[in-house]
């Protein structure tokens, strides 16, 4: 029986112990099971393959790829085997789904990555983000990391599916699922939500400031489950949704239940590791310098933090320079703090990007004000940059 | 050869391991004759009387579950086999029988289990690893169903129309053969001559190497319970294409089946030579057509057929060969056996009556089938193809 995991699968022949630890984590016993009776179909033993499988089809009952690995076993039983997906008259392209299936769940097992680490995304979280979610586009995974005194945990990681055309998402019905930063909005009211959007549904804040300045549009990108027909979806098969088990977003309920947990969506940018820790470190450095030329009054080298390319909520870099200059001309004294701080390295192909929110106290003779700021950062000839600045 | 067993055959086996059928031969010969001729109420009462007198008799109680379960009434022989199978659990019939009757109802795991302790008896048994096969591959097409979601919910009534008349009431059906059943004028398919129970356990058709003759007996006789004589498509084939081959078993068996037919057949003139070779000319074009039809080789299937084939429900022939070519091409797999053809020759025209053994997957049938054949230049073609009931 050639399967295209058999390589593979020899890694895990040494390794038993893996897949023990693999099996009990909470959101992947079944997978585990799946992966388990895989494993097993590729080293010849379909008694105890079967017997896996017929273990995940009673727990879900309506698991597709797991009635496809039984078939095939059952076939290879019947000595009527021709290779993954025996059905006969199967549409192939189906069959590929499932194969596509099969591999991105055996994969995220045989990967090597002991925690399964995106937190080089997650480069501050503040106090009020319990949890944060990155999507794996590539590997169809999504993992959540919990808060850790501003710092991410791992904690599980999750089954999706995606965009049909992939990703990078750029206007509305191309079936693609948006790369960069978002957050997850309230629950929407399960009353009105079609049944193809399984049992729950979180909309994301596609498209961004940054989508929109660069004229993305589309909309409703949410995070939903599956419909009732099916446990689970193909690796790519949404209209641009990141699409979980309805288990798996069940089970993620009172993480999302904050209505705003970030979702960053990452497609294929990989960045060493030491570079970006002292990447972060010159941008938490850029802000604080930002944020002193600022309570100095200190117009000239403030305004030399923002880019050429600036912009926020209609005003390019000259507006804004301008109104500061005519602002900041007096120098009354001023006092200005940040706090509940979060930055997100931006998963942008091109350029090094960042989205940090904070608290903003602004206080001179003249004015208090308290606001929520979110600003986009960007690496300009080694400068941190401020790309856009605005209120949340 | 692969098809699902029915208890019919397997009583064979039965009486070929040597069960004391053979001492009490007169009245279980009577019954399995009634039975042969689907006479199944008579047949019931006759071995009820018989086990009123021997009620220990094993082999009568294995022929009354056999006669229940030609009658449908599967809860009465699933009762019997199970008896049967406490009592002697080192026979594998009953088991297979249990088996053939889960199946029938869909409780595949069950047959499966039972097809098991079948095996367990008897390691060898090549019948019971061949319906084993078969419930592995339905239960695998369930389970591509669910995966696929494959909408074959007409398929699937088909399938168990066909199997409970292929098990049970082995009627004629033609239905998974495209060509819907018709009635013919004259039956042709010849009545059962031999009670099954007096089959000896004769010349086996070339055998599988691993099978021990025992199994090659039932095997054969599994074949065409009425005949002794068996031609398994391929042999009789290469027989009909090399009669000056060395003559090895298969070849014998056939040589001889053949010199039966042509006794039987009154209208075949020994003496005229050129009927036999239009007879083998025949044999051929049966044989090839089968082959054909097997190998899903469309083409050379409907190059069998005469240019004015009259088309069973009298569709065109352009809309009849599409239909055939769709069937055809449908399952993976096709086997198509011809078993026990008779030919009768008229001049240019001839007709060749035989059993078709017919197996899709898991679907498998046994039908009377009578082929009209027209000689066009040196090629006999099919002008008519008749199902006989």
């Amino acid at each position: 029986m050639l399967l295209p995991w058999n390589a593979t699968a020899i890694y895990f022949a040494d390794r038993p112990s893996r897949l023990e630890s693999f099996l009990h984590g909470t959101p992947r016993q079944i997978e585990g099971l799946l992966v388990r009776s895989l494993l097993e179909t590729t080293q010849g033993k379909l008694d105890a393959a079967l017997s896996d499988i017929d273990e995940v089809i009673r727990a879900m009952p309506n698991f597709k790829l797991a009635y496809l690995v039984r078939g095939d076993l059952l076939q290879a039983k019947a000595r009527q085997i021709s290779g993954f997906g025996s059905a006969p008259n199967a549409p192939r392209d189906e069959i590929a789904d499932f194969q596509d299936e099969a591999r991105v769940r055996l994969e995220r097992y045989l990967s090597r990555e002991d925690a399964p680490a995106q937190p080089d995304y997650l480069w501050q979280l503040d106090e009020a983000q319990r949890h944060a979610i990155v999507v794996d586009t590539n590997k169809s995974r999504l993992y959540l990391y919990r808060n850790d005194h501003g710092q991410p945990r791992y904690v599980a990681d999750y089954y999706v599916t995606v965009g049909k055309n992939g990703t990078e998402k750029q206007s509305e019905g191309d079936k693609k699922t948006p790369i960069g930063v978002y957050f997850a909005g309230k629950q929407l009211e399960r009353k009105k939500l079609p049944d193809m959007y399984g049992t729950a549904a979180y909309p994301l804040s596609y498209p961004n400031e940054w989508d929109k300045h660069r004229g993305k549009n589309g909309h409703g990108i949410w995070l939903h489950g599956t419909p009732s027909n099916t446990y689970s979806r193909p690796p790519r098969a949404s209209d641009g949704c990141v699409v979980l088990t309805n288990p798996d977003i069940s089970s993620l309920a009172p993480v999302l239940q904050d209505g705003s947990t970030p979702v960053v969506i990452v497609g294929n940018n990989p960045v060493s590791q030491a570079a970006l820790k002292a990447e972060r470190e010159r941008l938490m450095g850029a802000m604080e310098q930002w944020r002193r030329d600022w309570e100095t009054q200190n117009t000239e080298d403030y305004l030399a933090r923002y880019s050429r390319d600036f912009f926020s909520e209609g005003k390019n870099f000259k507006a804004w320079a301008d109104e500061k200059r005519r602002i900041q001309q007096s120098k009354s004294a001023t006092s200005i703090q940040l706090s509940n701080l979060s930055v997100f390295r931006y998963p942008d192909g091109q350029q090094q990007m960042a989205v940090v929110s904070f608290d903003q106290d602004f206080k001179s003779d003249r004015l208090n004000s308290h606001m929520r700021k979110r600003q986009y950062w960007i690496l300009e000839d080694g400068q941190w940059k401020i790309l856009y600045e605005g209120a949340v | 050869m692969t098809r699902l067993r029915t208890p019919l055959l397997s009583l064979l086996l039965f009486a070929a391991l040597g069960f004391p059928l053979v001492s009490h031969a007169d009245e279980l010969k009577d019954i399995s004759q009634l039975m042969g001729q689907e006479q199944y109420s008579q047949a019931l009462d006759k071995v009820n009387a018989y086990l009123a007198a021997h009620p220990k008799d094993v082999a009568a109680q294995f022929l009354k579950g056999v006669v229940l379960a030609e009658q449908n009434k599967s809860a009465e022989a699933i009762k019997i086999f199970t008896d049967i199978t406490e009592k002697h659990p080192e026979l594998p019939e009953p088991y297979n029988n249990l088996a053939v009757i889960y199946a029938e109802q869909g409780q595949y795991d069950k047959a499966r289990i039972s097809l098991e302790k079948a095996i367990k008896t008897h390691p060898s048994y090549a019948t019971a690893h061949e319906n084993l096969g078969d419930i592995y591959a339905k239960m695998a097409s369930d389970a591509y169903d669910k995966a696929l979601q494959l909408d074959r919910s007409n398929s699937r009534a088909q399938t168990k129309l066909m199997l409970v008349k292929e098990l049970f009431s082995r009627s004629a059906v033609v239905a998974s053969s495209g060509v819907p059943a018709k009635p013919t004028p004259t039956p042709v398919m010849p009545t059962l001559s031999s009670p099954v129970v007096a089959v000896a356990p004769s010349q086996p058709p070339a055998p599988p190497a691993v099978n021990p003759p025992l199994q090659s007996a039932v095997v054969a006789k599994a074949e065409e319970p009425a005949k002794p004589k068996v031609e398994p498509v391929q042999a009789s084939a290469d027989k009909a294409s090399s009669k000056d081959k060395a003559p090895d078993a298969t070849s014998m068996t056939v040589e001889k089946s053949k010199s039966v037919t042509a006794k039987e057949e009154a209208k075949v003139s020994k003496e005229d030579q050129s009927k036999n070779n239009a007879q083998e000319a025949l044999l051929r074009a049966v044989h090839g057509w089968a082959k054909a039809w097997s190998a899903r080789d469309v083409d050379a299937y409907l190059a069998y057929y005469a240019k004015d084939f009259k088309t069973p429900n009298g569709e065109s022939r352009s809309e009849w060969e599409k239909m055939r070519r769709e069937r055809i091409r449908k399952p993976a797999s096709i086997q198509v056996e011809v078993l026990n053809p008779k030919v009768s020759i008229d001049g240019n025209h001839a007709t060749i009556a035989f059993k078709q053994s017919y197996r899709a997957g898991i679907n498998s049938m046994r039908t009377s089938k009578t082929l009209v054949f027209v000689k066009m230049g040196e090629k006999w073609l099919i002008t008519q193809e008749l199902a006989n009931h």
